[in-house]
């Protein structure tokens, strides 16, 4: 085996606790999992079937933030406006929490939020780590050079009883992006044009790692938006090596390493990356100069095109089914397509560099009659952040909803739905069939584009707000 | 786990391509809190229309997919999110195994977990297999082989240990459980 490794094989190879062999595969060790009240609650009934302790309550992060309503919340009742089901789901978690001795980042906390936004705010999430959740954009906090991938809910319950999992070696996938972004455009739109590039299937059974001048130049945030959508190329999990960007923004954090155990801490963190010569199994290279903003016209991520660019065609049962389900025409323009409901949100775009990007663009204006917009931020902190700042009430002056935090419309668990056939402009990861409602059609963009597409009341290239 | 060693079936075909996790189970279906009970929610906006009623176009909705127990797709089957509620809908509702020409990772792993047999296959099979809908096969977890209506056998591949768990039934967590010792000492060695 070859002395050179990538930051990967580095990570991997720390957490081994019994190496893999042809027949059983490796068991892995879990610094960090991080837990919400969707895909946990067999997995808590199977530790109280097998009369099994939590092995690791300091190592587990739990809070909630799928089936939670986005109006405020202090009584059951509150929660009600989710269903009753979603409600239950809440109160579940919150009594399994007490059972088990976890500390829920829950209501009356300040510091519920969406799994993948938490972690990082509260420097739980650092480099080096491995990071598990039962949601497939774990892969978010790779952005700070841990491995983070999703599990399903059996695993979630290995990772309670045993703060282990069962894991074969994935391949490696360099996706190196040279240049510089041009003006105008996104870490949104990059990650929206590499799926674009390599498929939906194109990372399948592999980890990917962002390198290149591109990635170096952008803010944790945006590191963040990059990784989070790797999932979307069918990866386990992304990663990009932590710099003196990612030490500034953990520096201080309530979880992050204090006096000289920082000092140690970041000296080990500077060896996280691949080594010059390391190998990858696959490697792509994007030229960042090429960029515009991007926007899906079809039911994956994949389907995507440039903001100013024309919606494709393509044989294929599959494709025409997209396009009858978007109610979109090959030939015509993305910019032509009109919007009903703008949703600014997510662990993809829902942190405070996102609110004040929609937030520069509505300074001063009102958004498009007959359109609805609404922002959750992705965090009781980030909510708190902005509103510090009074962009709660430039949101709230342009027409647009100021709303509590969580998944929100991402999912359409908690009663935030898109209508059937409306379109939404959406700054999630996900614009299959259904996500967003039954029959939503949902048009996947940067928060600048949404913003500008809020403003004007059709699917807008936000550089004219520039 | 049941052990799951053999199956035998007659297939239904989704030929189309990338069908994700959200189609196979919405997401306003997963407040649940048990995994009983989803095989009423699968492929819900396929089999449905927005005002509920049943589509009869939709081929899980025909004489001829009653009782079909294989599941055949197109490329890149169960993409998109982590939940295991896709593989327990596709198991209650009566699948008993997937075949496509490629199955996204997670979705994979947790079907296996869970005793559905999720298989990769040539495309050439898998192209004749979407020709041939109704199809009554036999798949051989021990021998790894796909017997088709004619008597032809195929190949195909699967994880070691994910085929051993399946032949005896075996449950993950007590073999983890069984590694207690390597994980204290590996805790220790790293405080
Ligand atoms: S914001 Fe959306 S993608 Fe992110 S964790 Fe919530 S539901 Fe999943």
């Amino acid at each position: 085996m070859s002395s050179k490794r990538t930051l990967f094989q580095k990570v991997w190879d720390d957490h081994i606790v019994v190496a893999e062999s042809p027949e059983t595969p490796a068991i892995l060790y879990i610094d960090l999992h991080i837990v919400h009240e969707v895909t946990t609650p067999q997995a808590f009934s199977v530790l109280r079937e097998f009369g099994l302790p939590v092995r690791r309550p300091d190592l587990t992060l739990p809070t909630l933030d799928h089936s939670t309503p986005t109006t405020p919340v202090s009584s059951y009742e509150d929660l009600l406006v989710a269903g009753v089901s979603a409600a239950n789901q809440v109160r579940q978690m919150e009594k399994n929490c007490e059972e088990f001795g976890l500390d829920l980042l829950g209501y009356g906390s300040g510091k519920r939020g969406i799994v993948h936004v938490i972690g990082p705010e509260l420097g739980a999430t650092q480099p080096g780590k491995t990071i598990v959740c039962g949601d497939s954009h774990s892969s978010t906090h790779g952005a700070f050079g841990a491995l983070a991938f999703g599990i399903g809910t059996t695993e979630v319950g290995h990772v309670l009883a045993t703060q282990c999992l069962l894991q074969r070696a994935p391949k490696t996938l360099e996706v190196n992006i040279e240049g510089e972004l041009p003006d105008g455009v996104t870490a949104k739109d990059l990650i929206l044009a590499v799926i674009g590039q390599i498929g939906v299937n194109g990372g399948t059974g592999h980890v990917i790692e962002y390198r290149g001048k591109a990635i170096e130049a952008l803010d944790m945030d945006s590191r963040m938006t990059i990784c989070n959508m790797s999932i979307e190329a069918g990866a386990r999990a992304g990663m990009i090596a932590p710099d003196q960007i990612t030490f500034d923004y953990l520096k201080g954090r309530p979880k992050s390493p204090k006096g000289s155990e920082w000092d140690a801490a970041v000296e080990r963190w500077k060896e996280l990356r691949s080594d010059d010569g390391a190998e990858f199994d696959k490697s792509v290279t994007l030229h960042a100069g090429d960029l515009k903003p991007m926007v899906t016209f079809g039911t994956n991520p994949g389907m995507v095109v440039g903001i100013d660019e024309l919606i494709p065609n393509e044989n294929g049962a599959s494709f025409k089914k997209a396009l009858n389900y978007m109610q979109v025409e090959p030939g015509k323009p993305m910019t032509e397509i009109a919007v009903d409901i703008v949703f600014v949100g997510s662990c993809t775009n829902g942190r405070l560099s996102d609110i004040k990007e929609i937030a520069r663009i509505l300074s001063g204006r009102r958004i498009a009659d007959g359109v609805r917009m609404l922002v959750v931020p992705g965090s009781e902190l980030v909510k708190r952040e902005a509103e510090d700042r009074g962009l709660d009430k430039v949101i709230t002056a342009a027409g647009a909803e100021w709303r509590e935090a969580g998944c929100s419309m991402c999912i359409a668990m908690n009663g935030d739905i898109v209508k059937p056939g409306q379109l939404c402009v959406s700054t999630s990861n996900r614009n299959f069939e259904g996500r967003q409602g039954v029959g939503a059609r949902t048009v996947l963009a940067s928060p600048a584009t949404a913003a500008a597409s809020a403003v004007t009341g059709y699917v807008c290239d936000p550089r004219i707000f520039s | 786990m049941n052990p799951v060693r053999r199956i035998q079936g007659r297939t239904v075909v989704l030929p189309n391509r990338d069908i994700d996790t959200d189609q196979i189970i919405a997401a306003r279906y997963l407040t649940t809190t048990t995994k009983e009970g989803l095989g009423q929610h699968a492929f819900h906006d396929l089999r449905f229309d927005k005002d509920g009623n049943e589509n009869p176009d939709c081929i899980l909705n025909q004489p001829a997919a009653v009782g079909c127990s294989i599941l055949i797709s197109g490329n890149n089957f169960g993409c998109g999110s982590s939940r295991e509620h896709a593989p327990w809908a596709l198991l209650d509702y009566g699948f008993e195994a997937v075949i496509s020409t490629e199955i996204a990772d997670i979705f994979c792993n947790n079907s296996l977990k869970n005793g559905l047999v999720a298989i990769v296959i040539d495309a050439q099979t898998h192209e004749w297999l979407i020709q041939n809908p109704g199809s009554e096969i036999g798949i051989d977890i021990a021998a790894g082989t796909v017997t088709l209506s004619g008597g032809r056998s195929v190949d195909f591949a699967m994880d070691s240990f994910a085929r051993h768990c399946l032949l005896e039934g075996i449950d993950q967590l007590g073999f983890l459980q069984q590694q207690s010792a390597a994980i204290e000492a590996f805790e220790e060695k790293r405080n």
